[in-house]
């Protein structure tokens, strides 16, 4: 199935970088085409650079380049923006959210999907992200959906999900990833100067060494649609 | 941007008043506060490209400073204010910013609707 792409599916430019750009790399290295859905611009975050380096008015501009950096990095050639806003994900109308996905997969037959895990993940776009995904797939007959990875990282994500099921050693792309996360720089300015420090480091390190997901069934994400 | 200058503010307001502009306003702490830390509780709102015709608007304040605007029904106001510019749209733009460099609030005034 090595033409089946992976489709990578979250809100924010950055999301990629830190859960996920070591897995994504994998793929793009070894000739699997990886798709990536970024719903929004991250227009509404709080990090501006260090020091300073836009206004709220230019930052999607600035967070654009980044994530077209990143891109280039990962070795991602389809990126795909649904040019929703930052913040806004749980309040559209998401049948059409989901009809969208619905769209691209139907479009990609992706072999995987990797996005947030619904709950779990913190921010409430990062829920509806994965809420959306869930629901797509769950629409599509069972012998045809493909696989759902999902990063979860809330503080109750292990005693509600258990472990993750599938862990990616990452260890060899430290450097890699250290540079995506580093193109974000209006973003991740911040826990560059930690790395440099070496603070935080027993969990900035693990983040750099591991990639972990859990593998999320779609069914309970149905819609009870006659 | 660059620091306020409470006196070149008080005359872009001045210059404004009366005028109908579309208004950005926001104050968050950041989506990750209370996952960071539990007992903080978070609160944050913004509202964009709401039109809004001010009688006058004054900055007050040693810094951070503060603005109010007043219309004829009632006030806008924003505190936490450090920096601002009028940029090439001549849209005059406001940010709060904590010691890192983070918005935690933001006044946008403009004679054109911003992008959604």
């Amino acid at each position: 199935m090595a033409d089946n792409p992976v489709l990578v599916i979250f809100p924010h430019p950055d999301d990629e970088a830190f859960g996920v750009s070591g897995t994504i790399l994998h793929h793009t290295r070894s000739g699997t085409p990886v798709t990536y859905i970024c719903l929004t611009l991250g227009e509404m975050g709080r990090n501006m650079g260090r020091p300073v380096m836009c206004t709220r008015e230019t930052l999607p501009e600035i967070r654009l380049q980044e994530l077209e950096e990143a891109c280039r990095l990962l070795g991602i050639r389809d990126l795909r923006r649904f040019g929703m806003r930052d913040k806004t994900v749980e309040f559209a109308d998401q049948e059409a959210l989901t009809e969208r996905v619905s769209d691209v997969i139907n479009e990609l037959a992706p072999a995987k999907i990797i996005t947030f895990y619904p709950g779990y993940a913190v921010h409430p776009d990062h829920n509806a992200t994965g809420e959306a995904v869930a629901r797509a797939v769950a629409r599509l007959p069972e012998n045809n959906q493909p696989v759902i990875h999902a990063v979860a990282f809330s503080n109750d994500a292990y005693d509600a999900l258990g472990p993750p099921d599938v862990n990616i050693d990452v260890a060899d792309l430290r450097e890699d990833k250290l540079g995506v996360i580093e193109a974000h720089a209006s973003q991740t300015a911040g826990l560059i100067e930690q790395v440099k420090q070496r603070q935080n480091s027993d969990f900035i390190e693990d983040m750099l060494h591991t990639e972990r997901f859990w593998t999320l069934d779609p069914a309970p994400y149905a819609d009870s649609r006659s | 941007m660059k620091s306020i200058q409470p006196e070149a503010v008080q005359e872009a307001l001045n210059e404004r008043a009366g005028e109908t502009l579309y208004i950005h306003l926001e104050t968050t702490n950041g989506a990750y506060a209370s996952h960071n830390d539990a007992s903080f509780f978070s609160a944050g709102a913004f509202i964009r490209n709401v039109e809004l015709r001010y009688i006058h608007g004054r900055i007050a304040g040693e810094g951070p400073y503060r603005i109010g605007l007043e219309t004829s029904l009632g006030w806008l106001y924003a505190e936490g204010l450090t920096d601002w510019e009028i940029d090439d749209q001549d849209r005059v733009l406001f940010a709060g910013h904590d010691p890192e460099g983070r918005l935690a609030a933001a006044l946008e005034l403009s004679r054109e609707p911003f992008r959604k």
